[in-house]
């Protein structure tokens, strides 16, 4: 059998894999990789500006795809600096495949230069993760690795080649897929849960389909089902932030995101409930609010393929182990056997519309300030009118609540947002790997002024690929996120909070190849929006917002759905330490 | 403001998982990072081809949490199996510990006489001490150290609680 070295070998694979695009950066650890990948025919290399940029892209790229994302970066520095975009692709359930460079077999262990132990660093923050110690056994884990990084709930998988066995030679032939024994999700759903889930959703009098990021996890049909199982029941629906565009805004239906920033009418819902069906969500701190007051009436059913989200945090009464779209297929085609109908909840949606009336997402406009509701809003006008596919991402902070709550998505795979990390940094990134992954969409970022500064050097990647990102920077000269709470927590004690010596967005725009717009008044919103999607090639909007708006409805930490704030003047100013305590 | 804690049962937890490199390391370090306890860890590989360790933990935790512990376990790719022993059935859980004792006079014929009780073994002596090699249960071995800490205890070595359920079923 002829003999390939380690990195032909790594290579083979991953076209082996269908694997098209590798966001990464060289280093000495993996020249020999690089070297592999020169002028490769159907392998494209991103060059990015910093390896956490790279985590990001590969992250934007595999949730708008619906494909892997795939990272290469050298040993040491290089692999330290993907770990943040690991953990949030850990925590969103990305799936990824960062390839590490390692030093030599024969260093391993002695500090050597650019050494790290990436097996050690990575090992909790990935899904599963490799050293590789001969390239006889690299073909069998890359494959491997991808499976894992893909099936069941996905992650990222980290794989560390030393530098020797990318030179090594061993005979290659594509390998059957070999996955540990052990290694089996559970996808299909028990058929006796199935049928009791069934039957207390045909029997509830206030139901509620509670979904999130695992509807769209589980592919397009997930969502399709997600739709048909609504329409079958005529059920509320509400969604987490990562779940967003599983369910059309559009939907008479729809009720909003819950938790947190979420709608009174989702809220309201979810604590009034009888029956609680959550798909593919995990009952997150941010959406429960107190755990005690959290929806005490409701029955409640968990589908998630990851049994260790079942009853982690709060206690379910009908747990089903499965994949979203499995479960959901299989729960529509009994619903239609037993010959079902929607049960009458006229009754609860009289309550629900008096919830809405509340319009807990309105505020107040003086016409003197742009407000940052207003920005979302005319860009979701501005985005539908240009009838093109857009895909939204967003860094952290207040506009990504914003953006969450303005902005409406009609489906999946179109929002990409941090959500169980909160990675401020994530969200210019992503739009790069969305971009790439999707060169005919238009892919804007909402991002904050503090927010955009943290990977804000990827602009030059932008450019050199020629990706027409845009960028939309709601710059309100402030942490926003960490401001309101200071308002609400510290009586406005705004330490560190202020944006000082902010850079002059437009200039650096420019700095870079970029076309740079600044929107200052209501009156030039419009247009300017508009302009920034009409402009061919990347743009960076700095859209200057009123400085102190708070992010509404909100629940404070340690209160239940019920105790949501509406508006500025209902917040008290001290808060307890118990309360303070709650992150 | 204080913290409080909640209540906590022990629990015996035996895996079967692959054996191979870092496979303790992301045990352990599980328990670490969601703040589980071990009160003890065994491992040792139990099949002819070296490739299935057993993995026996004690840990305690109120039952959620042990769920929890247990999901988590499940998820690791290379964990086979985990059975928590303590709420599978009856099951047979044994622990072996060297207690190391001195003395002259009474005490020795003393530390001999409850070894006897206890069914302790001599394995080695001097005219001031003994090594005795004890087998148990962790309750007995925390009795029997107790008691030759009156006589004279110099030092212990405990190798962790080992356990299978009892009957002719594997796990
Ligand atoms: C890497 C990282 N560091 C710190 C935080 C804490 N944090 C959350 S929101 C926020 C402020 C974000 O400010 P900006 O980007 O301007 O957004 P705004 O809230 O003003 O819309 C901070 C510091 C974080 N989420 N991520
Ligand atoms: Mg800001």
């Amino acid at each position: 059998m002829a003999e390939k070295s380690g990195a032909d070998i790594l290579v083979e694979c991953l076209v082996d894999l269908g694997v098209e695009v590798v966001f990464g950066y060289p280093g000495g650890a993996v020249l020999p990789i690089y070297d592999a990948l020169y002028n490769h025919p159907t392998i494209k290399h991103v060059l990015v500006r910093h390896e956490q940029g790279a985590t990001h892209m590969a992250e934007g790229y595999a949730r708008s795809t619906g494909r892997p994302g795939v990272v290469l970066v050298t040993s040491g520095p290089g692999a330290t600096n993907a770990v943040t975009g690991i953990t949030d692709a850990l925590m969103d359930s990305i799936p990824m495949v960062v390839i590490t460079g390692q030093v030599p077999t024969q260093l391993i262990g002695t500090d050597a230069f650019q050494e790290a132990d990436t097996v050690g660093i990575t090992r909790h923050c990935s899904k599963h993760n490799y050293l590789v110690k001969t390239p006889g056994k690299l073909a069998e884990v890359v494959h491997e690795a991808f499976h894992i990084a893909t099936t069941g709930r996905p992650g990222p998988v980290v794989v560390d080649i030393p530098k020797n066995v990318q030179i090594a030679t061993a005979p290659y032939r594509k390998p059957e897929l070999k996955v540990h024994p052990s290694y089996r999700p559970q996808t299909k759903a028990d058929a006796a849960a199935i049928d009791s889930a069934v039957e207390m959703l045909a029997a509830a009098e206030r139901p509620i389909l509670y979904t999130g990021g695992g509807v769209i996890n589980s592919g397009p049909r997930g969502s399709a089902l997600l739709r048909e199982l609504a329409a079958l029941t005529g059920a509320p629906v509400t969604s987490t932030l990562m779940g967003l565009g599983a369910f059309p805004a559009s939907s008479d239906q729809w009720l909003g995101m819950l938790g947190m920033h979420g709608t009174y009418e989702a809220n309201w819902a979810m604590n009034q409930a009888d029956l609680i069906l959550c798909i593919g969500a995990r009952f997150d701190d941010r959406v429960t609010g107190r755990l005690d007051a959290f929806a005490p009436n409701a029955r409640k059913i968990h589908i998630d393929i990851d049994r260790s989200s079942i009853n982690k945090t709060v206690d379910v009464d009908l747990p089903i182990v499965a994949d979203v779209a499995s479960a959901l297929d299989d729960m529509i085609a009994l619903w239609k056997q037993r010959g079902h109908r929607a049960s009458a909840l006229g009754e609860w949606w009289a309550r629900i519309e008096g919830w809405r009336a509340v319009r807990s997402l309105d505020y107040a406009e003086d016409g003197k300030d742009i407000m940052p509701q207003r920005a979302i809003a005319d860009l979701y006008k501005a985005c539908a009118a240009s009838g093109k596919d857009v895909i939204i991402t967003t860094e952290v902070g207040q506009h990504q609540m914003w953006a969450a709550q303005h902005f409406g998505f009609e489906a999946p795979n179109k929002w990409l947002t941090s959500g169980g990390l909160g990675t401020m940094g994530y969200g210019f990134p992503a739009a790069i790997g969305a971009q790439m992954g999707n060169p005919d969409s238009l892919t804007v970022c909402i991002a904050g002024d503090a927010s955009i500064q943290m990977n804000i050097q990827e602009m030059g990647t932008a450019t050199q690929y020629r990706l027409p990102v845009k960028i939309l920077i709601l710059n309100n000269e402030y942490m926003g996120m960490v401001r309101q709470w200071q308002e609400l927590t510290y009586e406005s004690r705004y330490s560190n909070s202020y944006s000082d010596s902010l850079p002059d967005f437009v200039k650096l725009g420019e700095a870079y190849g970029w076309a740079g717009i600044r929107i200052e008044r209501p009156d030039e919103l419009e247009a300017g929006l508009r302009e920034m999607i009409d402009t061919p090639g990347p743009v960076i909007v700095d859209c200057r917002v009123a400085k102190l708006s708070n992010c509404f409805p909100m629940i404070p930490s340690g209160a239940s759905h019920t105790d949501m704030l509406l508006d500025p003047k209902q917040i008290a100013g001290v808060m307890s330490d118990e309360a303070k305590a709650l992150v | 403001m204080h913290i409080q804690e909640e209540l906590s049962q022990r629990h015996v937890l035996s895996l079967t998982v692959s054996n191979e490199a870092g496979i303790l390391a992301r045990i352990a370090g599980l328990f670490t990072a969601r703040g589980y306890n071990i009160d003890s860890l065994t491992v040792a590989d139990i099949t002819a081809d070296h490739a299935i360790s057993r993995i026996t933990i004690v840990t305690s935790g109120p039952p959620k949490v042990v769920d929890q512990i247990i999901a988590q376990l499940e998820r690791l790719v290379p964990v086979h199996k985990v059975t928590d022993l303590t709420e599978a059935g009856p099951f047979v859980e044994r622990e072996l510990a060297l207690v190391k004792v001195a003395g002259v006079g009474e005490d020795r014929i003393e530390a001999l006489r409850l070894a006897d009780v206890f069914r302790a073994k001599v394995v080695d002596t001097t005219i001031e001490s003994f090594i005795f090699e004890i087998t148990g249960t962790t309750e007995k071995i925390d009795n029997f150290v107790g008691l030759m800490r009156q006589i004279g205890l110099i030092e212990v070595g405990r190798t962790g609680v080992v356990g299978l359920m009892r009957g002719k079923e594997a796990v």
